[in-house]
């Protein structure tokens, strides 16, 4: 069984929901392995224990960086709020407020409460086609 | 309050969204460059150039038997076009009226768009701008009458395929070229067009009115043609009086050729 936390019948979930699932469910596993190690090595009497289990606590930091990336790339919602406050600076609760302020990357609203840009960006059209 | 300076602007929330509304709806209609090639950005107001990863090296460095080079970049081009608009008729807006008369933004827009796309298209010299059309050395292809549009189209696509340009192709037609594939058909009576789009070319025919001597065959696939845009298209504020408000229609960019054997032109002779 590939979960049991489905909130949902399987049957009326798409398949990009159903993912999306996967990859949160995963994501909480990380950050859960990287608490429970973090617990053990603090606790852990032997030094190369204790090195092996900081080791795998530092993997999982990978693992689940990976998945939030993925995340980020698949989800409008995970890019929107990433793009806002990862690698931001100056208290965490007011950097929403810093953004609109600035009009940073262009995208956040002004003052105004309209967009600064029009959000035209890329128009390609995509074709199969290998002529 | 940021360079577009539109907080302070004297126009109501619904008017703005008014104006917004009508400039995305001509510029999506107008822009052709941004429907062909890659698009790389938006990176804000801050970004200033694009990163060629080249090195012009100096005749001689600072002290002897020490070489050095100045790193090469691409610094985006800022556009800016202004329009003016009537204070009242914007007020309308927020008494109900469902049909303010934007003609200026249809303008701008026009204008601002046409400017984009002849630089992607021909380039723009003094903004360190080479079109695709200008960089290809491909020889034109030449059609003569509009039955020869499927067998220029044909030739041209060889030529691309000869020089390793894979599809999927994309015909981005000027004008009169649009005009002659829309309104002409087959000997059976099929819209010339459609058949273009569906046998011959296998992609789609774009509307591009900034080109003025044909069409271009371009490839689509990607990493050929690159447009990076640092503040992409707003809407900014200028200054207003009693009567009319100027406003200003602005973008950041520059567009690299990166493969320029990867467009044609077709003229239509």
């Amino acid at each position: 069984m590939g979960s049991e936390n489905l909130h949902e019948a399987a049957e009326a979930l798409s398949s990009e929901t159903k993912d999306t699932h996967r990859a949160i469910t995963s994501l909480v596993e990380e950050l859960e392995a990287i608490d429970w190690y973090n617990q053990r090595a603090e606790a852990c009497t032997d030094a190369d224990l204790r090195a092996i289990l900081v080791h795998n606590r530092d993997e999982e930091g990978e693992h689940a960086m990976m998945m939030l990336e993925w995340l980020r790339r698949k989800n409008p919602l995970f890019e929107a709020t990433v793009r806002t406050y990862l690698q931001s600076t100056g208290p965490i609760t007011e950097v929403e407020k810093q953004m609109k302020a600035e009009g940073e990357g262009g995208e956040a609203p002004d003052a105004s409460g309209s967009p600064p840009s029009l959000g035209i960006g890329s128009l390609k059209i995509e074709t199969s086609s290998k002529g | 309050m940021d360079l577009l300076k539109r907080s302070i602007a004297p126009i109501l929330p619904d008017a703005w969204k008014a104006i917004d509304a009508e400039a995305k709806r001509v510029l999506q209609l107008n822009l052709a460059g941004r429907k062909v090639v890659d698009f790389k950005g938006p990176f804000g107001w801050k970004f200033a150039a694009v990163n060629t990863g080249r090195l012009a090296m100096l005749p001689s460095g600072p002290i002897a038997d020490v070489a050095s080079g100045v790193r090469t970049v691409q610094p985006v081009v800022e556009m800016r076009t202004p329009f003016v608009l009537d204070i009242m008729e914007l007020d309308t807006v927020a008494r109900g009226a469902d049909d303010p008369k934007l003609d200026p933004v249809i303008r701008a827009a026009e204008r601002i768009a046409r400017a984009e796309d002849t630089a992607i298209f021909y380039g723009y010299e003094a903004g360190g701008i080479q079109g695709l059309v200008s960089a290809s050395p491909h020889a034109a292809v030449v059609v003569g009458a509009a039955a020869d549009w499927p067998r220029g189209i044909v030739r041209a696509k060889e030529a691309l395929r000869s020089a390793g340009v894979g599809g999927p192709y994309a015909l981005a037609c000027g004008r009169k070229a649009y005009d002659e594939l829309a309104s002409e058909s087959e000997d059976g009576g099929y819209p010339l067009r459609k058949h273009i789009e569906r046998n011959v070319l296998e992609g789609p025919i774009i509307w591009a009115p900034a080109v003025v001597d044909g069409a271009v065959l371009l490839s689509t696939r990607g990493g050929d043609f690159e447009l990076t845009v640092g503040q992409d298209l707003s809407i900014g504020y200028a200054f207003h009086d009693r009567t009319a408000v100027e406003l200003y229609l602005t973008e950041t960019f520059t567009f690299r050729v990166l493969e320029p054997t990867a467009a044609l032109l077709i003229k239509r002779s």
